[in-house]
């Protein structure tokens, strides 16, 4: 099957990857980039687990081919760290309230709530529920990882007015 | 260690042993996108397996071609069950006695029954391949009702049975039947029936669901064929046992077979078995000379890869006018699907169903259970639960609602009527099992008090005649459920898997210079092990946990375990620590007895270290006892600090706990708004109270996908109906109830550290107190038992047939 060349901006690097018409954004990221934190969890866009930021959206790369994203700039769990390596306030939010168990939801979801306090720095638990509705996880129930969320949102609204102050 | 500058508070801080809400160590790896699972892995070389799947439920195979799948570029090899022949492999035996079709074998039995298996140089090749594959089927009368399977003319199933009147668990009466088994005193609950003031009689059924972990069933195999050995990787929760399985049927010396099964994104039970895939992915990688990996799909978990429950328990209770109970009686027809493929220990067909006198002081009891083959797939795994215990508990939770009903008392009065006391402990039920502690009344009556239950009765009568007068159309539910679990499987005298005794193990390594390494039997699949067998080791030998290394999945380097399922790791694995752990200490006492010129019995354990009884001065830490064993033992004593532990365990453990749900249901709809949901759960001593509450937030929400909506369903040629996420019932945050957890601690007596397992228990409580909530909410209308799964449709049919929508 034909190839096509394929360029995209991955967590600040760019990266080319030589794919076919029918290859999934995942399977670049997993096969070709050696990106393993995005999960394929149910092959139907239900799950979430394969989620990542693709031009300031949430995007379930498992229903997406790599062709669609030529130019794009994409980030992957494994941009989300601060860049000392210690984890941003979302992944320390998830540690601390025991937002996960399994682990395989996580980079998806994180990446999902990552877009979400862009978009809303300040969510209530019922538009933090809605906004994570769309990834799915097994172990948890939900209810720790709406905590990881508040307590990531708390630390990154006080942030800046420490600096501030500082 | 300093002991002077840290107060004993600050010591034992230090160490974040049991009892502490230690973060897990787990998380660092997995919110960075780090964990390493099996799709993770890639191997130089490695292939990628596909299979051909049948569209037919019940049809013989007239023809496969392949001719045309191995033209297909990137196709190398696609194997049937005649290349399996060539190395015995088409069969396969189960963990339950029977036999299974690797790939299909003259006939299919179930819809999505492997028939052919396509190996190719990347996963998209693989699916061309198997595109190209030309089967013939001749299609035969499909059984998907288990009610029909044992009908004088129903369709011979498995006709590699056929004239065989017995099977692993003894006699079949049919020729679809599996086996017949019981347990319990017949004559004497027959009595107590014949005698009996009440009785109730109902089919309680537990529909058809599937565990669906968010990772599905995967591995990869690698033959190295120079050396002759086999290597698997894969999503096990008993990665020892599917060594000795693969031994026994490739005939490789075990010790020339390694499997490793790293990080496992949720098992369920789901991962215990052995499955087609992997004896492909095997016999592909010896014919190829590469390494083969096959991952399943979501539609092919959920199609094939073990279902669990669809059981059909016809339950009946004798009872005294005024609510005590004196007699049970059981009888289950279970569906098994195309293969007996359950996972349950050999003595034990239906599991531990026999638990299924719960909580309460049956005098007599009788169960049957009879296992059928149907149209579907394989399985009856313990899907977030002890081995058919959330069936057990089903049963007879929604059995006592129905007493009560008849009685006209109310359901939290007859349970603790009827509790097992808590002077009776140790108990010996009806059905053969020794409870080995409980404090029910305390645990009930707490319960009732944390949700005001008075209150919320008299607010359900309020609303019902607000509902008769036409000022409503919502419905309350208040649903109970008590339940006693069994788990911790077990004592070698009744419990074993291919003949192997179902003890665990733990082999402790102390580094010289104060840190350790833990090596398990074992196998998390998110439960966090590497957090919390830390912390007992912590605590037993006073080596801060962080300092703690736990393994797990390695069969070359672990000790040889049965793995994680049925919450056994706590009840077994972790008593293997704590019994490896006090070898431990016990050598660090001579150790520290030598170093301070004293008798071993002079001296006594204080949280780090040991110390002259009487003189608190005379202390030697655990990290300078450590060093001395490396670096100058006692004359006499080899060196080094190291200790093995199998543990078999004396009994099984019971965890117990008291669910409330309040549920209110809108007739015209259908839809209901779960308004609140307890949970207090009794685990015996607690190791780390975050994960708990984590687990039992994460088994109360499968509890209410399954009550609510979950379901694995065939139509009536033995399609699955409902076989991908868009119809299979898992809830979004937003459905999702909040939780509210609680607990009372009646340690295990028999455990070293008197912890009886958590994980599953919230399932096995979960569902009745669901289920009870919606029976109850219709009660006053008429109904008696409602069955699951209760989805706003089937509330709303529900509303339909009592005449309420005009």
């Amino acid at each position: 099957m034909t190839k096509t060349q394929v360029k995209m901006r991955v967590n600040g690097r760019a990266v080319e990857a030589l794919v076919e018409p029918r290859t999934l954004l995942i399977h670049v990221f997993r096969e070709q980039l050696n990106l393993t934190g995005a999960h394929i969890g149910c092959d139907t866009t239900h799950c979430g687990a394969c989620t990542v930021d693709l031009d300031g959206k949430s995007v379930k790369s498992c229903t997406m081919f790599a062709v669609q994203v030529d130019g794009a700039t994409i980030t992957t769990i494994e941009g989300m760290a601060n860049a000392d390596g210690s984890l941003s306030a979302l992944q320390e939010g998830f540690r601390m309230e025991h937002g996960l168990q399994c682990g395989f939801c996580t980079p998806g979801m994180i990446m999902r709530a990552h877009r979400l306090l862009q978009e809303n720095p300040n969510p209530s638990e019922e538009e933090i529920r809605f906004g994570i509705s769309g990834n799915l996880c097994r172990c948890t129930g939900y209810q720790n990882i709406v905590k990881a969320i508040q307590y990531a949102a708390a630390k990154l609204r006080d942030a800046p007015q420490k600096e501030a102050a500082e | 260690m300093n002991t002077a500058v840290l107060t004993r508070e600050q010591r034992e801080a230090k160490l974040e042993g049991m009892g502490c809400k230690r973060k897990r160590v787990e998380d660092i790896r997995f919110t960075q996108g780090k964990g390493n699972y099996i799709d993770d892995l890639k191997l130089p070389g490695m292939l990628f397996g596909d299979f051909v799947r049948s569209q037919y439920a019940h049809a013989r195979i007239k023809r496969i071609d392949t001719s045309k799948a191995k033209q297909v570029p990137g196709v190398l090899a696609v194997l049937t069950a005649e290349e399996l022949k060539g190395v015995n492999l088409a069969w396969m035996p189960t963990l339950a006695g029977d036999v299974q079709m690797v790939l299909a074998d003259g006939k299919v039995l179930f819809q999505n029954q492997e028939i052919a298996f396509v190996v190719a140089e990347d996963r998209y090749a693989a699916a061309d391949g198997v595109e190209a594959v030309e089967v013939e089927y001749e299609e035969l009368p499909v059984i998907v009702d288990p009610f029909k399977s044992m009908a004088a003319d129903a369709p011979v199933l498995r006709e590699d049975l056929a004239g065989k009147t017995s099977g692993a668990h003894g006699a079949r009466k049919h020729h679809n039947h599996i086996f017949e088994w019981s347990v319990g005193d017949k004559a004497a609950t027959d009595a107590a029936f014949a005698g009996a003031e009440v009785t109730i009689k109902e089919l309680i059924s537990y529909h058809r669901t599937h565990p669906s972990p968010l990772e599905t069933c995967q591995c990869v195999a690698s033959f190295d064929k120079i050396k002759g050995e086999l290597t698997v990787y894969g999503t096990f929760q008993a990665p020892h046992v599917i060594r000795t399985v693969a031994t026994l049927i490739s005939k490789i010396p075990e010790h020339k077979i390694h499997v490793i099964a790293p990080d496992i994104g949720g098992g369920f039970g789901n991962k215990v078995g052995a499955y087609p895939g992997y004896i492909c992915a095997i016999v592909a990688s010896i014919v190829t000379g590469l390494p083969v990996k096959w991952v399943e799909d979501r539609i092919e978990n959920l199609t094939t890869t073990s279902f669990a429950r669809d059981y059909h328990m016809t339950t009946e209770i004798a009872a005294s006018k005024d609510g005590k109970v004196t007699g049970l009686r059981v009888h289950v027809l279970a569906d098994h699907g195309g293969f007996d493929a359950c996972a349950d220990p050999s003595k034990f067909p239906a599991g531990f169903f026999a638990i299924v006198t719960g909580s309460y002081d049956f005098p007599v009891a009788h169960v049957t259970v009879d296992g059928v083959y149907t149209n579907k797939a394989p399985g009856g795994v313990a899907y977030r639960c002890s081995l058919r215990v959330t069936e057990a508990a089903y049963a007879i939770e929604r059995g006592m609602d129905i007493l009560a009903q008849k009685l006209g008392m109310d359901p939290a009065e007859l349970r603790l009527k009827n509790f097992i006391k808590r002077e009776q402990f140790p108990y010996q039920s009806a059905l053969g099992w020794e409870y080995d502690s409980g404090d029910y009344h305390t645990a009930m009556n707490k319960a009732l008090e944390a949700v005001s239950y008075q209150a919320l009765r008299a607010e359900q009568a309020a609303k019902r005649e607000a509902f008769k007068r036409g000022e409503t159309r919502e419905i309350m539910g208040i649903g109970l459920c008590f339940f006693t679990e069994i788990v911790g499987a077990g004592p070698s005298k009744n419990c074993d898997v291919l003949g192997l005794a179902m003890f665990d193990s733990c082999e402790i390594r102390l580094h010289p210079t104060g840190s350790a390494l833990a090596r398990m039997g074992s196998k998390s699949q998110g439960q966090g092990h590497e957090t919390t067998y830390a912390q007992i080791i912590a605590s037993e030998i006073g080596i801060p946990a962080d300092d703690i290394a736990v393994e797990e999945g390695n069969t070359d380097t672990a000790p040889y375990g049965i793995g994680t399922f049925g919450s056994r790791s706590t009840p077994v694995a972790g008593a293997a620590i704590a019994m490896a752990a006090r070898k431990i200490r016990n050598k660090a006492q001579m150790i520290a007895a030598y170093l301070l010129e004293v008798h071993e019995s002079d001296l006594e354990w204080d949280i780090d270290g040991f110390r002259v009884k009487g003189l608190p001065e005379k202390f030697k830490g655990m990290k300078e006892i450590v060093w001395a064993a490396y670096h100058s033992p006692p004359p006499g004593m080899e060196p080094g600090l190291e200790a093995v532990s199998y543990y078999d365990p004396p009994n099984m453990t019971y965890p117990f706990g008291a669910y409330i749900c309040v549920m209110d249901i809108d007739v015209d709809t259908g839809v209901y708004k779960v308004r609140r949901f307890y949970a207090l759960d009794d685990c015996g001593t607690r190791i780390n109270p975050m994960i708990i509450e984590g687990q039992v937030h994460g088994g109360l929400t499968e509890a209410f996908a399954i009550a609510m909506g979950q379901e694995i369903r065939y139509d009536e040629i033995g399609n699955v109906v409902g076989g991908s996420f868009m119809d299979f019932f898992l809830p979004t945050a937003v459905e999702t109830p909040k939780w509210e957890t609680d607990h009372t601690v009646t340690p295990s007596p028999h455990h070293p550290i008197g912890a009886k397992g958590v994980g599953e228990s919230p399932n096995v409580g979960g569902v009745p107190a669901f289920s009870n909530a919606v029976n109850d909410a219709f009660s006053f209308l008429g109904t008696r038992h409602i069955q699951m799964p209760h989805d706003f449709w089937r509330n709303w049919t529900v509303a339909n047939q009592l005449g309420l929508h005009g």
